[in-house]
């Protein structure tokens, strides 16, 4: 498997969020700065390659009839791991992002994966796919929120680049401005991927 | 490629693999707790010091450590600060029923019994009405304030003098209420 290929899959062809429209809730609710962004979709990415090496490994003894019970309680294992050593060591980041934590659980990016990915295919290629698709949700989350902190709060990773006193689009940090650039980044993106080919 | 066999559903193996599943699950997560442990009560408790920081007057010993609770006032948390060997203030943990849940808040008291200053610790009150309670422009007003000894500090709706909160007048109510609880507590204890 070409990595290049996969990376590109991940980021652009089928990212989660432009094209897959997996995982909306996480999405709009905590990209209001960059750093929750990343912090997030990285989170989210921990989560996946751990819950998808998990299940490609089992995936021979999980009897059909009850694997999505199985799959969600590999998930939301993973997720509490995440949630009590996010407690532990990174209190800021855990605190910034709140509720999301364990509503990664019901993140459909992850349960997606599972069925449609890890639970049929060899471990190699479902601990790539988990790692593919989990960056390139982070990269969606970090760019969106990105382009929510510069707009609505002047600054970058949060460095101010305006005035103290500057006015701000603060409509980019509540809901309606979260979909505004939802909307237009999902466009520029399906655009750029149109034209790659 | 040929199929590789998966396990048939049937119910012995439905319930075997379930409970397989589920107590590998809990034994997981049962060491991440107690590893885990540790850190996060430091963490807890780095942040009440950091609260207690916030509404009292320098102090050099661990206000933590020296806490106490008075009876009859269950909930409420007495983090007495001193310098040396004198009391200049007393952090409290207190609460009161707000518009949702209860409002946790930090209220620092010199040892003249005013108000130093407050730090709103958890609220659940709506957001922009009853969350404007931790801005400056309402809790300040109960800095230097002393409390009477028998009606407590009140809004004006309530023959105090606090403004309230435009459209927060629950949420205001609570802050003043869980300051006056906190103040009694206080005073019990002062009495001994």
């Amino acid at each position: 498997m070409n990595l290049k290929s996969e990376l590109s899959r991940g980021f652009f062809k089928e990212n989660a969020v432009f094209v897959l429209l997996l995982g909306m809730c996480p999405t709009l609710g905590v990209t209001g700065t960059a750093v929750n962004g990343l912090g997030m979709g990285l989170a989210t990415t921990a989560v996946l390659v751990g819950s998808n090496i998990v299940i490609s490994l089992l995936k021979n003894f999980i009897p059909d009839k009850v694997r999505i019970p199985v799959f969600i309680v590999v998930i939301a294992s993973f997720v509490t791991i995440i949630e009590l050593t996010m407690a532990a060591y990174l209190p800021e980041l855990n605190d910034q992002l709140g509720l999301f934590i364990p509503l990664i659980v019901v993140n459909c990016l992850i349960l997606g994966r599972a069925e449609a990915f890890a639970s049929k295919k060899k471990l190699g290629e479902s601990i790539v796919d988990g790692i593919v698709m989990g960056l390139g949700f982070a990269f969606a989350l970090t760019l969106l929120g990105a382009v929510r902190e510069i707009l609505g709060f002047g600054s970058i990773f949060g460095v101010k680049f305006v005035a103290e006193e500057a006015s701000t689009m603060l409509l980019f940090i509540l809901p309606p401005g979260a979909f505004i650039s939802l909307g237009f980044l999902t466009a520029f993106i399906n655009k750029l991927s149109v034209k790659k080919g | 490629m040929a199929e590789k066999k998966k396990m048939e559903s049937t119910f012995f193996n439905m319930v075997l693999m379930l409970t397989v599943i589920a107590l590998a699950s809990s034994l997981t997560l049962s060491f991440t707790y107690i590893q885990t442990k540790d850190a996060i009560a430091a963490v807890q408790l780095k942040k009440t010091i950091e609260a207690i920081k916030k509404v009292v007057p320098e102090f050099d010993n661990n206000p933590y450590e020296s806490r106490y609770v008075v009876e009859g006032f269950e909930g409420v948390e007495y983090y007495p600060a001193k310098k040396g060997d004198e009391l200049v203030g007393t952090a409290i943990k207190t609460f009161a029923k707000g518009f949702t849940e209860d409002v946790v808040i930090m209220v620092g008291f010199d040892k003249d019994g005013n108000i130093v200053d407050t730090s709103v610790i958890k609220h659940k009150e709506t957001p922009g009405l009853g969350s404007k309670m931790g801005d400056s422009k309402f809790k300040d007003q109960f800095k230097g304030k002393k409390p009477d000894p028998e009606k407590g500090i009140n809004v004006t709706k309530d023959k105090g003098e606090i403004d309230a909160i435009s459209a927060a007048t629950i949420s205001s109510r609570a802050f003043c209420k869980a300051i006056n609880r906190a103040y009694k507590g206080l005073l019990k204890k002062e009495e001994k």
